[in-house]
């Protein structure tokens, strides 16, 4: 296991490990997208409330959760630089950055065209629409860090810091809607609790939509930390032969 | 027959109505696609720049 793993730590090996998932991961995505787009917009019936508006939880709901789970992703790589210092973690946490600049993006940004004709406006400085728009900061503030180095290991040592800072805003987007009064639903589904405010015909495409955005999110991660790496290690052997290859 | 077609068109104004609510919802599911999309071309993009460029540094590096 320790023997893999230091392997995997080679950029060279990374790249062609990546490379081998790809197909794995970007098709399914496709497939999982499109059978969750149609029972998400013609399968599932209307809300008894909320109408045919309630629709857009397809796509706020998913990129909410993948605006946390591509943090955690990111502060986990760059814990990982920081304590073995590996190279292939410092490409995976700076590949996380843009992922989840535009999962968080997408997040606040559905919210709002859901919010305006829900509760009568685009925005409230409330504490979980605050907390995300700290989030979109965080990575954005990580990108900007990161292009200000000229060193790549001083950038990712610099980075990763910040990454593992951010974590606390994590559990105060989480709990926000349990902790303040806000403006923002609660929890509609809470697997660990077992409770369920949603019913299965709209849970079911909602958990279809949640698994294609992992997998597009792995993905897109994996074309950035190819790129990455054939940046980094562009003066090696290795990587003039990739280019003949292809 | 005539019913059933008109019927059928209805719906389908229905799907692109959602009840009144079809600029939020399209403009969600639009964004989405467009940010999603764009985020997916880039490293595509990026890709085939860093092969030419590398391509470019061999055959100075042959010249000197």
């Amino acid at each position: 296991m320790l023997q893999a793993i230091t392997k995997l730590a080679s950029l060279r090996n990374f790249y062609f490990f990546c490379g081998k998932l790809l197909p794995w991961f970007a098709w399914p995505t496709l497939i999982l997208m499109l059978v969750g787009l149609y029972w998400g917009l013609v399968e599932a019936p209307a809300d008894y409330q909320q109408k045919d508006s309630y629709r857009i939880i397809f796509i706020h709901v998913p990129a909410a959760w993948m605006s946390l789970f591509v943090y955690m992703v990111m502060a986990m790589s760059a814990a990982a630089s920081l304590i073995w210092k590996t190279k292939a973690s410092e490409v995976v946490a700076n590949s996380c950055a843009p992922v989840g600049a535009a999962f968080t993006f997408l997040a606040l940004a559905t919210g709002s065209l859901w919010g305006k004709p829900m509760w009568g406006t685009w925005w409230e400085w409330d504490a979980r629409l605050t907390s995300e728009l700290v989030l979109l900061f965080l990575y954005l503030g990580y990108i900007a860090l990161q292009s200000a180095f000229e060193d790549k290991r001083t950038a990712a040592r610099a980075t990763a810091i910040l990454a593992i800072v951010g974590v606390v805003n994590i559990p105060i987007i989480h709990y926000s809607v349990e902790w303040w009064f806000t403006l923002h639903q609660g929890p509609t589904v809470q697997v660990l609790k077992g409770k369920q405010a949603m019913d299965t015909s709209m849970l079911i495409p909602l958990m279809i939509m949640a698994t294609a955005f992992k997998f597009y999110f792995v993905t897109v991660l994996l074309m950035f930390s190819r790129n990455e790496v054939l940046e980094r290690e562009s003066h090696t052997k290795w990587v003039q032969e990739e280019r003949e290859r292809l | 027959m005539g019913a059933g077609r008109e019927r059928a068109i209805m719906t389908l104004s229905e799907f692109f109505y959602m009840d009144g609510y079809y600029l939020y919802v399209w403009a969600s599911y639009g964004l989405a696609l467009v940010v999603m999309l764009a985020l997916f071309i880039s490293p595509v993009r990026r890709k085939r720049q860093l092969l030419k460029q590398l391509g470019r540094k061999k055959r100075r590096g042959q010249r000197l």
